[in-house]
């Protein structure tokens, strides 16, 4: 059984991490989903799939990625040391292929010859286009028109990758409509189709799932702090949105009583305005996409729609981990607005020559304020999760300039 | 006796095959949604099968999710729905009303604050499509409360978890004819057939089939196995767009009329 004291022994054999998480889908997923577990469940304690993982990891994705001292950043902000975890240099760049590459394996395993994904900023997309790329898997990415709008580079990625993008035209034609359709392919599919979630969220045991190939970032990252500097950071940051990312790099010292970890969630135009996308910090407890979780709606309980500068941030739920993790006390979670995203930005690419994703830099933001808080020997560890690339058209169309 | 135990008892006894049609609550006209549940029981509804709309419905299809949009950007709330049923149940105290939806509106309802009020309402039974057997701990209040909980079963179902299922049954359940989502088309009768006669044989309530019965050919086809035929989506589509009372009514009408004609036809036996 999963204990308090163990922060790393959850999720429970039903896939909760204390009053979250779960299987809350319809009837037609349930046998789906038990036949993933069963498999999943037995992969990831297998020697031979293990290496395998390992193999294209190292070789495939580039790992291990630095960490990096930010020297003239942490200079600039005056206090601790701010040291990056260099996730954006991964191949494919950002942190996502460490769990689609796994995933993908997964599904070799199991035999399914097709994979679907859903994505809101395309990065998973992206990722998931590689990896069935470099498998030989047929696959279909759902993204919001919206999404699709505003990431044509991704968009155009995925196309070159040999995937087929379908727009998602319904409700908000974010984030969250594509995992509704992506679902829905699913259901209708099931035989043939394995269904690559992009974050720790869904049902059981994807939140597992996911955290597990993720969790690479925390291992590491721990390991290169201890050889590197001899100690372990005094805080750990990064952006939640699902939060595969921050989970990832969280799970490795999440018994080491002595780090602190804080996530940063889209606190859009701030979150007294309404338009954010800060699950934890301004949401309530509920049920969306597979499990109980932190999730933004109105007293009706119709899930409300989300506003943040970077769609990858985009969505009204959290990973059920993520919640258990704020209930319990062990993470906090705060908000990063727009404004303050795309100052850390801009200050990152001119003091250390480093463009951060939109996401990421709401990270970058906030371990800006934890170094203030700090004396100059302490350390933030940030996990700059993805690279800017992605994203220097809507900065652009943001402060008006053309390209 | 519960009032859909009562129902199919009746529909037994009579030789019948029961007609279950699902409409979205306030949808197409909120208006008309007391009008509309009274048409569907002067058109032959044995059971009425009110959606409550939600802005995620993972597992419907299209049709359903946009009739969810359209009540929900009128501002159909879930005590709207609850109030509606109450007013139906002014004039109709004999017809079985399910309500069909997600779990988050009712767990920001409050669960117990929900069955208390469903219960005073009339409602009779809930399905939660996204809350499985597993996790239905969550439902307890409702149960207590003297809500049936229609539990879902599917092609995918496997042999344990089936035989628990029709252990677990209360009310009818609910059985979807193939593995997809609300609305599309595709229905394989012989597969049907056997799956929802050995399911017959085992649960402790009445069969109801449904997913992707759109008309009277299609509903006879599944009445010849079933205790009763679940019609969502093509009534659904055949709703949008009616605006006054009378043309709701007609549309349903001509809708249900030759569904309910063929299934109550001497040739179908069950």
């Amino acid at each position: 059984m999963p204990t308090i004291q163990d922060f790393q022994s959850w999720p429970d054999a039903h896939g909760r991490f204390g009053d979250f998480g779960g299987q809350y889908v319809a009837e037609t997923l349930m046998a789906p989903l038990a036949e993933l577990t069963e498999a999943y469940v037995r992969l990831r304690e297998d020697p031979e799939f293990l290496a395998e993982l390992d193999r294209d990891l190292t070789h495939y994705v580039g790992r291990p990625s630095p960490i990096y001292h930010a020297e003239r950043l942490s200079q600039h902000v005056g206090g601790a040391r701010i040291l990056l975890k260099r996730e954006d240099l991964n191949h494919t760049g950002a942190h996502k292929i460490n769990n689609t590459i796994g995933q993908a394996l997964v599904a070799k395993r199991m035999g399914k010859p097709r994979i679907i994904a859903e994505t809101g900023a395309g990065q998973h997309g992206v990722a998931s286009a590689t990896v069935a790329a470099r498998f030989g898997l047929k696959c279909v990415v759902y993204m919001g028109a919206v999404d699709i709008e505003r990431q044509k580079i991704n968009v155009y990625r995925m196309k070159l990758l040999g995937a087929e993008v379908v727009p998602v035209t319904s409700g908000s034609k974010t984030l969250k409509d594509a995992l509704n359709e992506a679902m829905r392919d699913w259901v209708t599919n099931v035989a043939d189709t394995f269904y690559i979630i992009g974050t720790v969220a869904g049902p059981h045991p994807y939140p597992m799932m996911v955290r597990d190939f993720n969790a690479v970032v925390g291992r590491e990252a721990r390991a290169q702090m201890l050889q590197q500097y001899g100690r372990l950071p005094d805080v750990l940051t990064a952006c939640v949105g699902g939060g595969s990312n921050a989970i990832g790099l969280f799970h490795a010292f999440l018994n080491d009583s002595s780090v602190r970890m804080v996530g940063a969630e889209a606190a859009g135009e701030g979150i007294a305005t309404g338009h954010h996308a800060a699950s934890l910090a301004a949401g309530r407890p509920g049920v969306l996409h597979g499990n109980r979780t932190y999730v933004l709606c109105d007293d009706n309980g119709q899930i409300t729609e989300t506003h943040s500068v970077s769609a990858g941030l985009d969505y009204p739920g959290v990973g059920p981990e993520h919640a258990f993790l704020k209930d319990a006390g062990r993470a906090e979670y705060v908000g990063v607005t727009d404004d303050e995203a795309l100052e850390a930005f801009h200050l990152l690419a001119r003091t250390e020559g480093i463009l951060a994703a939109l996401e990421s830099s709401h990270a970058v933001a906030q371990a800006m304020k934890l170094a203030r808080e700090l004396p100059k020997d302490g350390i933030v560890l940030c996990n700059l999760s993805g690279r800017g690339d992605k994203d220097v058209h809507t900065i652009a169309a943001r402060e008006g300039v053309q390209v | 006796m519960s009032r859909i135990d009562r129902r199919f008892a009746a529909l037994k006894v009579a030789g019948r095959t029961g007609l279950i049609p699902f409409v979205t609550a306030g949808d197409p006209a909120p208006e008309h949604s007391v009008a509309l549940m009274h048409a569907l029981v002067d058109a032959g509804a044995d059971i009425i099968e009110l959606g409550v709309p939600f802005s995620d419905p993972m597992a419907d299809g299209p049709v359903i999710q946009h009739a969810s949009e359209r009540a929900i950007a009128k501002g159909v709330g879930l005590a709207d729905v609850l109030a509606w049923v109450a007013t139906f149940r002014e004039r109709d105290k004999d017809t079985p009303v399910v309500l069909m939806g997600y779990l988050n509106p009712i767990e920001i309802h409050g669960y117990q604050r929900f069955a208390d009020e469903a219960v005073a309402a009339g409602v009779d039974g809930v399905l939660v499509v996204d809350c499985p057997l597993e996790e239905a701990a969550v439902l307890a209040p409702l149960r207590a409360a003297g809500l049936q909980q229609i539990l879902l079963a599917a092609p995918t179902t496997a042999p344990v978890r089936m035989a628990q299922l029709c252990e677990a049954a209360a009310g009818f359940l609910y059985y979807v004819s193939f593995a997809g989502i609300t609305g599309a088309g595709r229905l394989s009768t012989q597969d049907i057939a056997a799956r929802v006669a050995d399911i017959r044989a085992h649960a402790k309530s009445p069969v109801a089939v449904g997913f992707g019965v759109k008309d009277a050919q299609s509903a006879k086809a599944i009445a010849g196995f079933a205790d009763a035929v679940v019609i969502g989506s093509a009534l659904v589509e055949r709703l949008d767009g009616a605006a006054t009372a009378q043309q709701i009514a007609a549309r349903v009408g001509e809708f249900l009329g030759p569904i309910r004609a063929a299934l109550d036809a001497p040739t179908s036996s069950s």
